[in-house]
């Protein structure tokens, strides 16, 4: 487990190095998914190493969201004024890319459902 | 009064440490799967939603400062990284299923990506926003690093676009599922990927929720989409704002 952990937060750095030094325009961790989906298709042994504390955050991961949520209620007031404006736009343009890309999906996906 | 007295002390004492808010993430966590778990995994009981509700109302009833609650809490909110890197590992699983679809998944991403951008920025600016507003709201699809990022890039209000990237998120999560049964989407991969590319992070995490495919389908949708809206965002929100002013 603590191994398993050690290997997620070494990758976490090499992303977050590789970014820096890079200037690319993505988040150090998700170049450090990046990288560890490359190290485990190099080498398949590393999944049962670091399978059990991946499972274990991934199962967990909505727990992770909450201290930014709570933050929501903290910048709240920064809206100023202009709440219906924000929630429509929200609203509208999350239905409207949900139905969209799920509708085009199923039509590309085929009868197997592949996609 | 000498126990309330006692109490108050009591409160100011343990408030002062980290170990408060932590424990209070964890316990108001805890009670939101149980509510979750009663409603047999009902979208509108998501869970992230119930848990930041719980917070909110203790802070609220006794008076504590958000920085005083984040400084215990960051504990969690530190678990967001690795876990991202995390994500590898149902991907790798996934691998032979993604390169079969590669194709209808691509056009989704870029069909995604445009209609999600255009769509916020165009009814933000119908609806009377600053275009500082309509640069905030640009963005929120993408996962909150990426989008505060580009937010400040486009002369938006990063810290607004992360609330409203969290927004988005329990939103999408709560929306998608529903939406998916009347549009009679029934694939598992093809409910993941959307609800990763509307709902990013949180979206994952209510499809993780529904099985372990669901859930790497929307881990590569989140990744994705957020690299793609860094990449677009900049250049297609100044044109849409062209557009509508």
């Amino acid at each position: 487990m603590l191994a398993a952990f050690t290997i997620l937060l070494l990758f976490q750095c090499l992303g977050e190095g590789i970014v820096f030094l890079l200037k690319l325009p993505i988040p150090g961790p998700v170049a450090g998914m990046l990288l560890l989906m490359a190290a485990l298709i190099a080498w398949p042994r590393l999944q049962q190493l670091v399978e059990e504390a991946a499972n274990t955050l991934l199962s967990h991961l909505s727990l992770l969201f909450v201290p930014a949520g709570v933050g929501v209620y903290a910048t709240a007031a920064s809206g100023s004024g202009h709440w219906l404006a924000i929630l429509a736009s929200l609203a509208a343009s999350t239905v409207l890319a949900l139905a969209v890309t799920g509708l085009l999906l199923k039509k590309l996906g085929g009868k197997d459902g592949d996609a | 009064m000498l126990e309330l007295h006692e109490l108050t002390r009591f409160w100011v004492y343990l408030s002062a440490s980290p170990l408060l808010g932590l424990t209070m993430t964890l316990c108001a966590y805890l009670a939101a799967h149980r509510v979750t778990r009663f409603f047999k995994g009902a979208p509108l009981a998501n869970p992230v939603a119930i848990a930041i509700g719980l917070v909110v109302l203790v802070l609220w009833l006794s008076g504590m400062s958000y920085q005083r609650y984040f400084a215990g809490a960051q504990f969690v909110h530190f678990l967001l990284g690795p876990a991202t890197v995390a994500l590898a590992l149902p991907l790798v699983r996934q691998l032979p299923r993604l390169k079969r679809a590669f194709v209808p998944l691509a056009a989704a991403l870029l069909l995604w990506c445009v209609t999600a951008i255009v769509s916020s920025v165009a009814v933000a600016l119908l609806l009377g926003a600053t275009p500082q507003l309509a640069a905030t709201l640009g963005p929120k699809s993408a996962t909150s690093p990426i989008a505060m990022a580009v937010s400040e890039r486009l002369g938006g209000i990063p810290a607004l676009t992360a609330a409203l990237v969290i927004g988005t998120g329990i939103y999408g999560a709560i929306v998608g599922p529903w939406l998916f049964d009347r549009l009679r989407i029934a694939s598992p991969a093809a409910r993941g990927f959307a609800l990763g590319l509307a709902a990013h992070g949180i979206g994952t995490a209510r499809a993780f929720q529904s099985g372990a495919e669901m859930g790497a389908f929307a881990g590569l949708a989140m990744g994705l989409n957020g690299a793609l809206t860094a990449l677009v965002a900049p250049w297609l929100v100044p044109v849409v704002m062209a557009w509508f002013s």
